[in-house]
């Protein structure tokens, strides 16, 4: 109150000074904004695009046409991407379910059970963490191989297994949620005599909705994205590639030219429901995050 | 000092009442005889289909050892030697007698050891139950019955029961393929020699090729292994920050139409990585359109060497990772952020500090603090990060004559070695050494972060 007065010229020069950073960080968000948009909308303006190639002289294409949606389904002789679609979408869904239970067991028997090989289980994952990926891709071809499943219509329950197999490490982001749960809510459960098994299904599940959905679409998610497994799995089989190998070769030099906007029109499509999921998941990923770290 | 008392005191919780030294000192004979014929000491005490089963495993394991097993472990020191003959048949053609494949021997083996292994394990399992059940008779407690167990799983043992199906997954799908990649290192399992069918242990001298200072493997792996912690150490923090700042500066007060912001840099995530990396491959490639429009409006002469050059590649490929990776971070901090306390910042603005010093001064300590086992994540992950390099520059420039290009990882490196050049020894030898770099850096960080000691202070 005693400052209003002589600081009133402070105060409009502050205000001032806060309008011109604002102008200021609204410029450099537009800027920033523009850069990560535009590919995207690069991408799907040429996938409506009526000139081939990807080499182009304009931004705006000179005609639009939607041959490139309708191509990827008709002309399925040299690169089938229906077929691809299904199958990615086939091994997307059991991977989901296997790999979605998975996750959360390990992740519930992590963070609320007690029993003697806990702590070394969790060291072990860590450290298995550690080796690349793949590094054990060539040992995994052979085993697979070993049980017969690298041929024909197996190679699906190859690729399934692959995908869902180690999906128990990953757990980490639905043990830090499971943990912020207040241990007093079992304690009371098994005072009035619920079993443990009562304790996970009827009570603690029940709360962790968001963390089931988390995990369901982030399993159902793998298959879309991955590119190397599938690659050396199916290696030249056609008939069971995956979406993203399919997209992949439509880059190949042999087919760039005719395909390429075949290829935007391909990853728009891909890309929709990956956005719907990931625009519902936005929430459980900062949620988790915040979560899993607060210990 | 106290803390390590302290963790070695923890598994004091769990009982240790049973357990192999006992049961072999304190045990009666039936449990003696149970450690020839799994489960005597279990059926003598009226646990039958338990005792059953053990012996069942007994069986099956000496079976399998008999018909397969001891034949797997006694190829294993040698590797096979039999080649494939050819054999001129007299009908008119040539026919081929199949020789040993010693990468077939080299697995069946792995699989047979930790078969072996497995099967120890459970035998002590075994001892201790028929001890247990000893020890219960004598005392006069109730042994659980069949039925009793399988609903225990459902209780006590619940974590026996969620985690048998995961870990089996873990088991063949990731520890088993490990082990036999590791045991490759050993060999000479390459295409060079002609050792791909046929090949032989060689000690470490695989190792030996690859960590010289001088030699072309050893040369390659060090600069590789330069490159690769350069770029994971850039990528990670440029991403971090970069994230952070954007984070900041959605979230500020000041800043209006917050959530459009956000929409348009979490819908470059909302496509899926390999396509967002194909779709910045083809805008910056030689004639991508990025060069042809700055070529057409004369604002270059020739086109940019964005995946040519080695320095223009190596900072390309930083760049789009933080085009790929700040909206992820963004996402992932906006949460932590709003969790400092904002009297902090008050104190801070009190004192006259503009937004860079709180910024280095607050956000930046506070954000360390909390998120190392994210951040070491992350270094991890990048250090790994195969899809950014092989789909953008597949590792190019590549010198001529090398395997490995300057923006190759370890990781793509490794799978130019072994699916490329079907030289799997020198990459099971990469996988081991990122393996090593990576341990050294993060499990020193991990162990000694908040997060891992008080792990459950939280709760």
């Amino acid at each position: 109150m005693k400052r209003k007065s002589s600081g009133s010229v402070e105060y409009t020069s502050a205000k001032i000074k806060r309008i011109i950073s604002n102008i200021f960080v609204h410029l450099f968000l537009t800027i920033l904004a523009f850069i990560w948009v535009s590919p995207v909308l690069w991408v799907v303006i040429t996938s409506f695009r009526g000139e081939k190639g990807p080499g182009i002289s304009r931004i705006i294409p000179k005609s639009f046409t939607i041959d490139n949606y309708t191509k990827l389904f008709n002309e399925t002789t040299v690169l089938n991407f229906p077929k691809m679609f299904m199958n990615t979408l086939i091994i997307a869904l059991i991977v989901c379910v296997i790999s979605t239970f998975f996750v959360l067991s390990v992740a519930y028997s992590m963070s609320r059970l007690r029993f003697k090989v806990r702590k070394p289980l969790m060291n072990i994952s860590m450290i298995l963490g550690l080796f690349p990926g793949f590094m054990s891709m060539v040992a995994v071809y052979y085993i697979l191989k070993a049980m017969g499943l690298t041929d024909g219509a197996q190679l699906r329950v190859a690729l399934i297994m692959v995908y869902s197999g180690g999906s128990g490490m990953g757990f980490y982001i639905a043990k830090g949620f499971f943990d912020t749960i207040p241990k007093t809510l079992d304690e009371a459960a098994c005072i009035d005599g619920a079993t443990k098994f009562q304790v996970f299904s009827k009570i603690i599940m029940p709360l962790s909705k968001p963390i089931i959905v988390h995990t369901i679409l982030t399993s159902f998610m793998a298959p879309w994205v991955d590119f190397i497994f599938a690659r050396v799995l199916t290696t030249t089989k056609s008939d069971y590639y995956t979406v993203s190998i399919g997209l992949y070769n439509m880059l190949d030099k042999e087919y760039v030219v005719q395909w390429f906007n075949s290829f935007c029109a391909g990853a728009v499509l891909v890309s929709i429901p990956i956005a719907i999921i990931f625009l519902l998941m936005q929430k459980f990923y900062r949620d988790g995050m915040s979560g899993a770290v607060k210990g | 000092m106290k803390k390590k008392k302290k963790a070695l005191k923890a598994p004091s919780e769990f009982s240790k009442e049973f357990n192999v030294g006992k049961a072999l000192k304190n045990g009666g004979p039936l449990t003696w005889i149970s450690v020839i014929i799994f489960g005597a000491g279990n059926i003598a005490r009226k646990q039958i289909i338990k005792g059953l089963l053990f012996l069942a495993v007994e069986v099956a394991y000496i079976y399998f050892m008999v018909t397969n097993g001891i034949y797997n472990l006694s190829m294993l020191p040698s590797l096979g030697e039999v080649e494939q003959i050819e054999v001129w048949n007299p009908k008119g053609f040539y026919e081929y007698i199949a020789g040993d494949k010693s990468y077939l021997i080299l697995l069946y083996g792995v699989v047979t050891i930790v078969i072996s292994l497995l099967f120890i394990a459970f035998w002590r399992e075994t001892i201790k139950s028929a001890y247990k059940a000893q020890v219960y008779a004598k005392k006069g407690k109730h042994n659980n019955t069949f039925f009793e167990d399988v609903k225990d799983l459902f209780d006590g043992s619940l974590h026996k029961l969620l985690l048998a199906m995961p870990v089996t997954g873990v088991l063949v799908f990731t520890i088993m393929p490990l082990i036999y990649m590791i045991s490759m290192a050993f060999t000479n399992y390459s295409k060079v020699g002609e050792h791909l069918i046929l090949f032989d242990w060689v000690g470490i001298d695989t190792f030996k090729d690859v960590l010289s200072l001088s030699g072309s493997i050893g040369n390659e792996f060090w600069s590789v292994l330069g490159w690769t912690l350069i770029w994971a150490v850039f990528a990670t923090f440029t991403n971090y920050i970069g994230g952070m700042i954007l984070a900041i500066i959605i979230n500020r007060k000041g800043t209006h139409f917050k959530a459009m912001w956000r929409f348009c840099f979490v819908l470059s995530i909302a496509i899926p990585q390999f396509v967002s990396l194909l779709i910045m491959r083809t805008l910056l490639g030689t004639s991508g359109p990025v060069n042809t429009i700055l070529l057409n409006n004369g604002m270059i002469d020739k086109a940019l060497p964005f995946f040519t050059d080695v320095t223009w590649a190596r900072v390309t490929v930083i760049v789009v990772n933080l085009w790929v990776g700040v909206p992820y971070t963004m996402l992932q901090v906006t949460g932590i952020l709003q969790n400092i306390p904002a009297d902090l910042y008050e104190a801070a603005k009190v004192d006259g500090a503009n937004a860079i010093t709180q910024f280095f001064k607050i956000t930046l300590p506070y954000m360390l603090f909390v998120t190392t086992p994210y951040l070491i994540q992350t270094f991890t992950g990048n250090v790994n990060n195969f899809n950014i390099i092989y789909l953008l520059t597949a590792g190019a420039p590549t010198p001529v004559g090398a395997s490995a290009g300057k923006t190759d990882l370890l990781v793509t490196w490794l799978y130019k070695l072994t699916i490329d050049n079907q030289k799997f020894n020198i990459g099971a030898v990469i996988g081991i050494m990122t393996f090593v770099v990576l341990s050294i850096v993060s499990l020193v960080a991990y162990r000694s972060s908040g997060s891992y000691k008080d792990e459950e202070g939280f709760q």
